[in-house]
């Protein structure tokens, strides 16, 4: 069905046409006439946030708390600068968004026309596609085509650059969703060798390990549920990288909990001396494998990823199987069924006694104060407050989203959305704001630190006007913890500007946004104040005042191995200062 | 090696028993002409820390909008591999075939070359030119143009000599290069 329309009523049409029913954005000159269609419709609801990077992590939250693709809208200039961290955020963590930009009229491209940038090409490494549209006839086509992209294989962010008069221009309409308009169609299905092969691995294993990533969240709930039949298949212990987090139940008895740079002992010793590792969408990132000629030394390695090219980019592996991991999960589960091997069970109780000898280690005890709140004590009352809640998390970056990670519980998928690749301060209030506007009875809380809470602190306006009851529960320690950590680590505790001096008062900060602030700095409080704001229904800024000197406890140095590991309890401050020789002080 | 869009790409049967040392490498790769590919192509070795040596792009079906890219890389098998995978996941791209992998390809190229001097000097730059089939495609009583095709290498070797016979300046177009025998790309 066709319809005569202009550019700007295609853009809403194709937006219906696609399911969505929300969008994050904020309006400018060249995008005029796509609010002016938005003003006189209801069927998308557009949020308006206060910054355009805000309304990036808002669609890459709404996305990944929903599984459905993020869309985001701005103008020409610097509303397009402002959304590149979002966007190269969405690349790196795999988030299907599509972002739609207003950019000069055709006639005045090349010109430095006022708020004129080269947005596709500012965002051509930072998108997984994008397209100027230089003619009306091409809109639908490249709209719908954007959402295929964004959706399709290894999911990521997709623009869509659009001159104002092709906004203006009428032009025919098709809904062409299910057309193609590019030959991307990444294969989805493994090879079927390569999986027999892989059964004949793990069934021979007597070490084995499953290291997975998000790649499992992403590929959906049917690869998570195979997951879960996976493990209580084979019996395998399995780990996960921060991105996979709740894909594995952390109460399930296999879990070892999340490895890597602030992974558990019990986690990086068993990918270190496992026999077979079967990573399922999982990257083998820097953060993951430590120094990478010590990585997993006696370990065959099989890797299940649909981007060919994630295949032996950091670490060559010895079976690789390209494909969709809930396509790949699925036949793996009916090939080892078919093939009922028989497992080596004194090989593997040998391997769960090792497991548990790590285990008792206990490396995320530390040390408990009944005068301060110790941070990880704050991520624990917040885990067993909000228990049995439908609660979702987000966090900004640092060290409070390692505790979070260590000491909050993930159960379920899409429950835990954090900037993993790229690392980016200021993502959790908005993409918390993105979640709750997907989930609007939930309880959602995004994790910060009071650094990282300032770099987006604008949005909680965004929250007060959307009625989103957000809680931003700000570990403050007064200093960017996680700097001032490597810098006692690396520069002999030289804390050079990592101390946030003229903090605001966040209580009187909130209030002056309109939200509710509490405040809390002992731990006798703790839990009457966490029930206070699941209480209040509102957008919340609870200042808990932690400790300020306590360390991300346990970590792997840059520059060593999976089993030299720094733990927390045992550390002395000169174990600290010396832990990372010359070669690892040059890495990230 | 060919990685093709759409196809399973899967490098366990595709990356076994290469060479290991480092060498240069011509890739062919197959897009769709429109704005921006060549600047995602180039963006993604810059991007990413790998060099180009040579370059060439153009159109080759003009009917269907499909563009020819031949790239000269250097580099160690694993990460040949690396950037073919990564080129092949490029939306426009249509398939990566890596020449040298292929074994024995057709490589050529032409140059234009101008030499000025006049008496002995110009009589060797035309006996050289001769020697090497290049065509004098100007001339003047002081100065010719040649135009030579050739693989590079002999390329390179007839601008070495020019060197001695008065060169001037030098254009050379990038490589282009096909697989021996009856298969297409």
């Amino acid at each position: 069905m066709t319809r005569q329309m202009t550019g700007a009523e295609m853009v809403i049409q194709a937006l219906i046409d696609q399911g969505v029913d929300t969008i994050f954005g904020y309006p400018g000159g060249a995008v005029l006439p796509i609010f002016d269609e938005l003003f006189q419709q209801e069927e998308v609801r557009h949020i308006l946030v206060r910054h355009e990077q805000g309304a990036g992590h808002a669609a890459e939250g709404y996305a990944r708390s929903t599984g459905k693709v993020g869309v985001a809208l701005a103008t020409s200039g610097p509303g397009a600068t402002n959304m590149v961290t979002a966007l190269t955020d969405a690349l790196l963590d795999s988030i299907p968004m599509v972002c739609i930009t207003g950019q000069v009229p055709t006639t005045l491209i090349g010109t430095d026309a006022f708020q004129e940038a080269d947005t596709v090409g500012i965002t051509r490494p930072c998108t997984k596609h994008n397209w100027l549209v230089r003619r009306i006839e091409d809109l639908p086509a490249i709209l719908h085509e954007a959402f295929r992209i964004a959706t399709t294989g290894r999911p990521g962010p997709v623009l869509v650059d659009i001159p104002k008069n092709i906004q203006f221009q009428m032009g025919t309409y098709d809904n062409c969703k299910d057309k193609a308009l590019t030959q991307y169609h990444p294969a989805v299905k493994g090879s079927d060798a390569a999986i027999r092969e892989a059964v004949e691995l793990m069934a021979a294993a007597k070490k084995p390990i499953l290291y997975t990533g998000g790649g499992v969240i992403n590929s959906g709930p049917k690869a998570v549920a195979l997951l879960r039949d996976l493990v209580k298949m084979t019996g395998f212990p399995i780990t996960s990288t921060l991105m996979g987090l709740g894909a594995y139940p952390a109460s399930g008895k296999n879990w070892l909990g999340m490895l890597g740079m602030h992974g558990t002992y019990e986690a990086n010793l068993a990918m270190h001396d496992c026999d077979v590792m079967v990573c399922i969408g999982a990257r083998f990132d820097d953060r993951i494998t430590g120094r990478i000629d010590a990585f997993s030394p006696k370990s065959k390695k099989i890797h299940i990823d649909i981007d060919p090219s994630s295949i032996n980019k950091n670490v060559v592996v010895d079976l690789p199987i390209v494909g969709d991991v809930g396509s790949v999960l699925e036949d793996i589960i009916a090939a080892w069924n078919a093939r009922k091997p028989v497992q080596d069970k004194a090989a593997h109780a040998a391997w769960w006694k090792q497991i548990d000898g790590w285990r008792a280690k206990k490396c995320l005890a530390y040390r408990p104060s009944a005068e301060a709140i110790m941070p990880q004590y704050a991520i624990e009352r917040l885990h067993a407050l909000t228990a049995g809640r439908d609660t979702y998390i987000t966090t900004e970056v640092g060290q409070h989203q390692m505790w979070a990670a260590q000491y909050f519980g993930f159960e379920e998928p899409n429950r835990f959305m954090t900037s993993g690749g790229l690392g980016t301060m200021g993502y959790g209030l908005p993409a918390a704001i993105g979640t709750q506007l997907a989930h609007p009875g939930a309880l959602v809380i995004d994790i910060a630190g009071d650094a990282s809470i300032q770099m987006n602190i604008q949005e909680l306006s965004t929250a007060v006007q959307h009625n989103a009851p957000v809680k931003a529960f700000i570990l403050n320690n007064q200093y960017m913890g996680m700097v001032r950590q490597w810098q006692q680590l690396l520069h002999g505790n030289r804390l050079s500007h990592s101390y946030v001096d003229s903090q605001p008062d966040f209580v009187r900060l909130a209030e002056a946004y309109g939200a509710v602030g509490i405040r809390c700095s002992k731990p006798a409080d703790l839990d009457d104040a966490i029930e206070e704001m699941i209480r209040i229904d509102r957008p919340v800024l609870f200042d808990c005042h932690v400790v300020s000197l306590a360390n991300c406890f346990p970590m792997i140095p840059s520059g060593k191995a999976h089993n030299e590991m720094l733990l927390g309890t045992d550390v002395s401050d000169e174990e600290i200062e010396t832990a990372i020789g010359a070669a690892g002080k040059v890495l990230v | 090696m060919m990685i093709v869009a759409g196809q399973s790409q899967s490098a366990y049967f595709l990356e076994e028993e290469l060479p290991s040392t480092e060498r240069s490498h011509t890739l062919s790769v197959l897009v769709d002409n429109e704005p921006g590919v060549l600047a995602r192509v180039v963006g993604l070795f810059s991007g990413r820390g790998y060099n180009i040596e040579s370059l060439t792009v153009s159109e080759i079906e003009h009917s269907s909008h499909m563009s020819r890219i031949t790239i000269v890389t250097t580099g160690r098998p694993p990460v040949i591999s690396q950037i073919m995978h990564q080129l092949g996941r490029l939306v426009p791209v249509h398939k990566v075939v890596n020449l040298t992998w292929a074994g024995d390809a057709l490589e050529r190229e032409l140059a234009l070359v101008k030499v000025s001097g006049r008496g002995e000097i110009r009589d060797e730059a035309l006996r050289l030119a001769q020697a090497f089939n290049a065509r004098i495609v100007d001339a003047t009583l002081d100065s010719y143009v040649f135009e030579i095709t050739g693989a590079p290498a002999d390329i390179d070797r007839f601008v070495g000599l020019m060197k001695d016979c008065g060169l001037v300046e030098l254009a050379r177009t990038g490589l282009a290069a096909l697989a021996r025998g009856k298969a297409g790309i």
